[in-house]
C-alpha cells in the first residue's frame, strides 16, 4: 500500500517537473531576484542606519544578520502560497488537469501529495540559492544558520496545504487577492522578519504569534544566532508541523469532493 | 463627424470626451467585486505601520539634504505614497489590460464602435487614475492621522500622486502592447521592484556613491519620491518642475505610444 502511494507520488511529482522545465525561465526574476534585492537594500542599504543607531533591541547583532532568517523563511512563505493559489484552481477550473489525472488510478489524494511535493521543490530550489547568497553577503552569524533551510521549507509547506485547501473549496480567484492582502502581507510585514513583534501593539504582537511566519522567523533566527533553547524550538516545529498536517487533512479532503462527484 | 475627421488627421486626437464610456464600463464591473477595490486600502496602510511604527524605531531620526532632522517614519511614509501610486498604475495597466485585450477580447468590441484606440487609451488611463486617487487620498489621510504631515505643501500630495500615477499607466500600458504572454510580465516585476527598492524610498539618495546616485536620480519613481517627500517634509525647491515635467511627459508619450499600438494591434 505504501508502495503504491509513493509510486503515484513520484509519478505526479515527475509530471511538475516536466512542466516546470520547460517553464522554470519566467520564475528567475519573482523568485531569485526579489530576494536577493530585498536582502540588499533592507539589509545592507537600511541597516547601515540601523547599526549607526546602535542594534540594542536586535540583540547587539547587525540588521543584515538580523533579518536575513527572517527574509528567507519569509520568501518560502510568499512561493509556497503563489504556487498554492493559481495553479491549484487552474487544475481545477481552467485546464482542468486534475481530472485527466483521476481518470487515471491516481487518486485525489495523489494528486495534492504530488502538487504539495512540486511547492516543495520549489521552495527548497528557491531558499537554497537564497541561503548561499545570505552565506556570501555575511548574513548568517554561525554556520548552524544553514539549517534556517530546513526550517524554510517546513515554514513553506505549513503555509502551503492550508492555502491548497482554501483553493480547492473557491469558485473564482478574487479570493486569492485576499490571502495576499490580508494574510501574506501582513504575516510578511508583522512577523518580526524585519523587527521585534514585541514592539508592536499588543493585539498585533499576539496575531503574530499565532501567524506560522513568526514560528519559522524565531527558530531560522535562533539558529543562525546560535541561540536556540530546546523547548521553545520544539514548541515552533510543533506548531509548524500541525499546520502543515492539517491543511493538508483539508486539501486532501477539498480536492476529492470538488473532483468526485 | 468632425471629430471622426480630426482624429484622423491629427496624429493625437483631440477628442477627449469618449474616454468616459470605458471608465462607465471599469464602473459598473466593480461594483460587483467591490471587496477588492476595497482590500486595496489596507497594503499600503500594512507598509506603513510596519515600517513606521517598527523599523522606525531600529533606524532613530533622518537628517534631510537642508538640514532638517525628521522621524524616519516621515522619510519614508511620502516614499511608501509615491511607490503605491506607481504599483497600482502598473498594475491595472499591465495585467488588467493584457488580460482585456487578449482573453477578455473586451477592446475588439469596443472597436468595433464609434470608440477610437485613443479612446480607449484614455478611458483605461483615466479609469487608472480615478481608482489610485481614492487610494492615495486614503493614504494622505493615515499619513496625517499619524502626524507624518510636516507643512502644508501637503495638500499639492494628492495630485503629485495621481501625476505619478498617470507617468506609470501611460507607460505600462504602452509596454503592455507589446507582451507577448504571461510570462513578460517578469520584466515588469524587473523593472519596478528594483525601483521600489532603491529609488531613495527607504534611506536618502545621498547614500550612494556618485555613478548609483546619478542613475538612482535618473529613475521614474525617484522623480515621484523627491516630489512627495519634498511636500510632505514642507522642503520645496525649483527644482521639483522638472520632475514634475519628467513624469508628464512619460506619461504622455506613453499614451501616445499606447494608442498607436493598439490601433495597429486591434484595428487590421
Amino acid at each position: 500500500m505504501t508502495a503504491v502511494l509513493v509510486e503515484n507520488g513520484r509519478r505526479q511529482f515527475d509530471y511538475w517537473l516536466t512542466v516546470y522545465k520547460r517553464t522554470w525561465k519566467g520564475s528567475l526574476v519573482s523568485s531569485f531576484l526579489l530576494p536577493l534585492l530585498y536582502l540588499a537594500a533592507m539589509g545592507i542599504g537600511l541597516g547601515s542606519f540601523v547599526d549607526e543607531n546602535g542594534t540594542g533591541a536586535l540583540g547587539g547583532v547587525s540588521y543584515l544578520q538580523y533579518i536575513a532568517p527572517g527574509l528567507l523563511a519569509a520568501t518560502a512563505l510568499q512561493i509556497a502560497v503563489s504556487e498554492s493559489t493559481y495553479p491549484v484552481m487552474g487544475g481545477i477550473k481552467w485546464h482542468k488537469f486534475y481530472y485527466s489525472m483521476i481518470a487515471t488510478p491516481l487518486r485525489p489524494a495523489d494528486v495534492m501529495y504530488g502538487q504539495l511535493a512540486f511547492i516543495a521543490f520549489r521552495v527548497l530550489t528557491t531558499c537554497t540559492v537564497f541561503t548561499v547568497v545570505i552565506a556570501m553577503f555575511g548574513g548568517l552569524a554561525t554556520p548552524l544558520g544553514l539549517l534556517g533551510l530546513p526550517v524554510a521549507l517546513l515554514v513553506g509547506m505549513a503555509a502551503s496545504a492550508p492555502v491548497c485547501a482554501v483553493a480547492t473549496r473557491l469558485e473564482n480567484d478574487s479570493g486569492f487577492a485576499m490571502i495576499f492582502r490580508f494574510g501574506v502581507i501582513p504575516a510578511f510585514l508583522f512577523s518580526g522578519a524585519f523587527f521585534p513583534v514585541s514592539q508592536l501593539p499588543d493585539w498585533i504582537e499576539w496575531l503574530a504569534y499565532l501567524s506560522p511566519l513568526w514560528h519559522g522567523v524565531e527558530l531560522a533566527r535562533d539558529l543562525s544566532l546560535d541561540t536556540v533553547e530546546p523547548l521553545p524550538a520544539l514548541g515552533n516545529l510543533l506548531y509548524l508541523g500541525a499546520w502543515f498536517g492539517v491543511g493538508t487533512w483539508f486539501a486532501v479532503r477539498g480536492l476529492t469532493r470538488r473532483l468526485i462527484k | 463627424m468632425t471629430g471622426t475627421l480630426t482624429a484622423r488627421v491629427v496624429p493625437l486626437p483631440v477628442r477627449l470626451g469618449a474616454g468616459r464610456h470605458l471608465v462607465e464600463r471599469n464602473y459598473l464591473v466593480y461594483r460587483r467585486s467591490w471587496v477588492v477595490f476595497v482590500s486595496g486600502f489596507f497594503e499600503p496602510v500594512f507598509y506603513l505601520l510596519s515600517i513606521g511604527i517598527g523599523v522606525a524605531q531600529l533606524v532613530g531620526d533622518f537628517t534631510l539634504a537642508d538640514g532638517t532632522v525628521i522621524g524616519y517614519a516621515a522619510f519614508v511614509a511620502p516614499a511608501m505614497l509615491a511607490s503605491s501610486a506607481m504599483n497600482g498604475a502598473i498594475f491595472d495597466s499591465t495585467y488588467n489590460i493584457f488580460f482585456r485585450m487578449k482573453y477578455a477580447r473586451l477592446y475588439d468590441s469596443m472597436l468595433a464602435t464609434p470608440l477610437r484606440p485613443w479612446d480607449v487609451a484614455t478611458g483605461e488611463v483615466t479609469w487608472a487614475l480615478l481608482r489610485g486617487a481614492c487610494y492615495s487620498a486614503m493614504f494622505i489621510v493615515v499619513m496625517l492621522v499619524l502626524g507624518l504631515i510636516e507643512s502644508w505643501w501637503a495638500v499639492l500630495a494628492l495630485p503629485v500622486a495621481v501625476l505619478i500615477g498617470f507617468a506609470f499607466a501611460g507607460a505600462g500600458m504602452a509596454l503592455t502592447t507589446f507582451m507577448r504572454s504571461w510570462q513578460d510580465f517578469e520584466f515588469v516585476q524587473l523593472i519596478i521592484m528594483p525601483m521600489f527598492l532603491f529609488s531613495a524610498t527607504f534611506y536618502p539618495v545621498e547614500t550612494y556613491p556618485g555613478a548609483i546616485r546619478w542613475l538612482v536620480q535618473l529613475t521614474p519613481l525617484y522623480q515621484g519620491v523627491a516630489l512627495e517627500r519634498a511636500l510632505t517634509t514642507g522642503t520645496v525647491g525649483w527644482t521639483m518642475i522638472l520632475n514634475a515635467l519628467y513624469l508628464a511627459a512619460m506619461g504622455a508619450l506613453g499614451l501616445y505610444v499606447a494608442s498607436r499600438r493598439l490601433g495597429r494591434l486591434l484595428l487590421k
